[in-house]
């Protein structure tokens, strides 16, 4: 199977769905002829032309009203948001419009909000954030947060042939510096599945896209010390796969949540509320979460290094908690 | 000029007095406390939403607005219908799940249904109106937007953007005088709403929105250059709002010789005397529209009072597709 990026991932899925389905397009700014401020969209202005991607003015609120509208009559809009910090200038079409839509109104509104995601790359308070509990507070909205690239094309695809408004956000840490096998035919991985990526007994840690990657060197770190982990990798946060968090936890009785995202009514908040009120019984320690402070996101990296989670911070807390 | 025959003069007027008719007997259904949320008044806007839904064709689209019961009952949505949906029944358009004219829509009845947040309606408008480019489908969308809207960032967002991808839309600017308690003086500082199509570089047309005539006429002519590929128009439809933001509200605020004035300039009343004096309506078709309309409206209020509320079981329905 050959290995891409992640970013060649999203390129893939995006290239693949549209010629499989011409009712998809994309639009946002510098989609066209610059292939996105990242690249995501390279090479689809020539292939597809201005009519499937559309460079758009700056008016996230337009375009993403624009999506709603288009989804409506039947057609399937994938609007790129430079940066997820900038979602929120589109938030009343997002969260009151395509988020109440099907619940007011029965039409089905297939519409992906792709956005890069997330912090690492010392870009500062604007080009950082993870706003993914904006979201997942909203009755309506899928919210999907791939950690490598496989599951990223799965999960990008599954996206766009959902009949729902779905929030896909890309942590672009992962953009260039991971690298994956990726079938190249077209394939799907189900939305709202969350993906047990390591099997262990003594803990369970409950995460998703960037870290993943930082927890998965924790837990090697920590099976050299006889500590053995089980991962899961969350994959979508709304709705949340309550079945895989209980039936982990209900194993191990030891819980890690850990997200990049700040820690006051983070998803963490959510999944630790989920085993208190199902696996009460079953926890052997307080739950334990590992976060960002509930700061924006600094710019400098001594302060960005200190905001952002990372293996060692996890390790830590990991050892405490089996000690407890 | 559009070309119209006796019986089309008389349809307007017909569908402007159903408009007031519904409007009417959905404030008595308000006051005997048989609607939960509440209403709307139409009065005053009864020319401007049926003038500019009239002018459309079945194939297009319409998103209109809590003042455009008109582009609703034009469309095809019944009486009964828009009671129910005011009753909060199950049968309504949106089963209950939203207030009055909010969520009404009907893609079938190429309605799309608005939320609160004015003028976001103009923006979902414009990808009704993208999907007929996409489609090239020789189809148009029509939405509405009014005084207090235009000061929002998407009203300027849209219009931007239509004329930037030269959408097939029509915007109709309905300039109430007031967006709830602020009078226009507070909401902008031009002289007139319309030079915002100038600068945005698509036509503005002004028209007199009590005139429903004058008001399909420049819909028409809209209608047929978006039709033809040569992108959006904003109409500026002066009007007064002649009751409250809604009826909770007494709208002391509004000078009663402003009321006054306009209330001479009645839509429906003045577009009658108009069709008297040309010997396009008689008093037995007078009386027959209006028979017609009493029994529609009691029909839709027995057909409304009839539904049953939604079932609190229910509840969760509905939140995906």
């Amino acid at each position: 199977m050959p290995e891409i990026t992640f970013l060649e991932a999203i390129n893939q899925a995006l290239r693949q769905e549209m010629e499989a389905d011409e009712t998809v397009f994309i639009l946002g700014q510098d989609v066209g002829v610059l292939g996105g401020a990242f690249k995501a969209t390279e090479g689809l202005f020539d292939e597809f032309g201005r009519e499937r991607v559309i460079d758009t003015p700056m008016c996230e609120y337009a375009f993403s009203g624009l999506a709603n509208g288009a989804a409506l009559m039947g057609l399937r809009p994938v609007v790129e948001f430079q940066f997820a910090d900038f979602i929120s200038t589109a938030f009343d079409p997002i969260v009151q419009f395509a988020a109440t839509h099907h619940y007011r109104q029965r039409n089905p509104l297939p519409i992906v909000f792709r956005a890069p995601w997330g912090g690492g790359s010392h870009a500062g308070p604007f080009h950082s954030q993870c706003p993914e509990s904006w979201f997942a507070h909203t009755a309506g909205l899928k919210v999907v947060i791939p950690s490598n690239p496989y599951d990223a094309k799965g999960l990008l695809i599954s996206a766009i042939r959902d009949p729902n408004p779905v929030i896909f956000f890309e942590p672009k840490y992962l953009y260039r510096s991971q690298r994956g096998e990726v079938p190249s035919n077209l394939y799907t991985v189900q939305l709202g599945s969350a993906n047990i990526t390591r099997t262990g007994d003594d803990l369970s840690i409950i995460t998703y896209g960037a870290m993943v990657s930082e927890a998965t060197t924790a837990a090697e770190m920590l099976s050299k010390s006889g500590i053995s982990c089980e991962m899961i990798d969350l994959r979508t946060i709304s709705p949340l796969d309550s079945e895989k968090i209980l039936d982990s936890v209900k194993k191990t009785g030891k819980v890690l949540i850990l997200h990049e995202a700040r820690r006051t009514l983070g998803i963490g908040a959510e999944i630790a509320a989920i085993i208190s009120e199902n696996a009460f019984q079953y926890l052997d320690a307080p739950i334990v979460r590992v976060t960002a402070p509930d700061t924006p996101v600094p710019y400098s990296p001594p302060l960005e290094n200190a905001y952002r989670p990372n293996s060692d911070n996890v390790a830590e807390a990991a050892r405490r908690l089996y000690n407890f | 000029m559009l070309e119209r025959d006796k019986a089309d003069y008389q349809k307007l007027l017909y569908w402007m007095m159903l408009t007031r008719a519904v409007d009417d007997r959905s404030i008595s259904l308000l006051k005997l406390g048989k609607i939960p949320g509440t209403i709307f008044s139409q009065k005053g806007h009864e020319a401007i939403s049926v003038g500019a839904a009239c002018a459309l064709s079945d194939a297009d689209v319409v998103a209109p607005l809590h003042r455009d019961l008109g582009a609703y009952l034009v469309r095809g949505m019944t009486p009964g219908r828009i009671f129910s949906q005011a009753m909060a029944r199950v049968s309504s358009p949106s089963q209950g799940r939203d207030v009055n004219t909010h969520g009404m829509g009907d893609l079938e009845l190429g309605i799309i249904g608005y939320v609160s947040h004015l003028p976001q309606s103009m923006t979902v408008a414009l990808g009704a109106a993208f999907s007929f480019q996409y489609r090239k489908e020789p189809r148009v969308a029509l939405t509405f937007t009014g005084d207090g809207a235009s000061s929002e960032g998407a009203f300027s967002e849209s219009l931007n953007l239509a004329a930037v991808l030269k959408l097939p839309i029509v915007f109709v600017l309905e300039d109430n005088q007031y967006a709830y308690s602020t009078p226009s003086k507070y909401q902008y500082a031009i002289p007139d709403l319309v030079s915002r199509a100038a600068a945005f570089g698509l036509p503005g047309v002004t028209v007199f929105g009590n005139n429903i005539l004058d008001v399909q006429n420049v819909v028409v002519e809209a209608i047929s250059r978006a039709r033809n590929g040569e992108g959006p128009t904003l109409i500026k439809a002066n009007t007064m709002r002649m009751q409250g933001h809604a009826l909770h509200d007494s709208a002391e605020y509004v000078p009663t010789e402003l009321l006054d004035k306009w209330r001479k300039q009645d839509p429906i009343s003045n577009y009658k005397t108009l069709l008297y004096e040309k010997q396009l309506l008689d008093d037995q078709t007078e009386r027959n529209i209006i028979t017609q309309i009493q029994q529609e409206v009691s029909d839709g209020v027995l057909w409304a009072e009839n539904s049953p509320y939604p079932d609190p079981s229910t509840l969760t329905d509905g939140v995906y597709a």
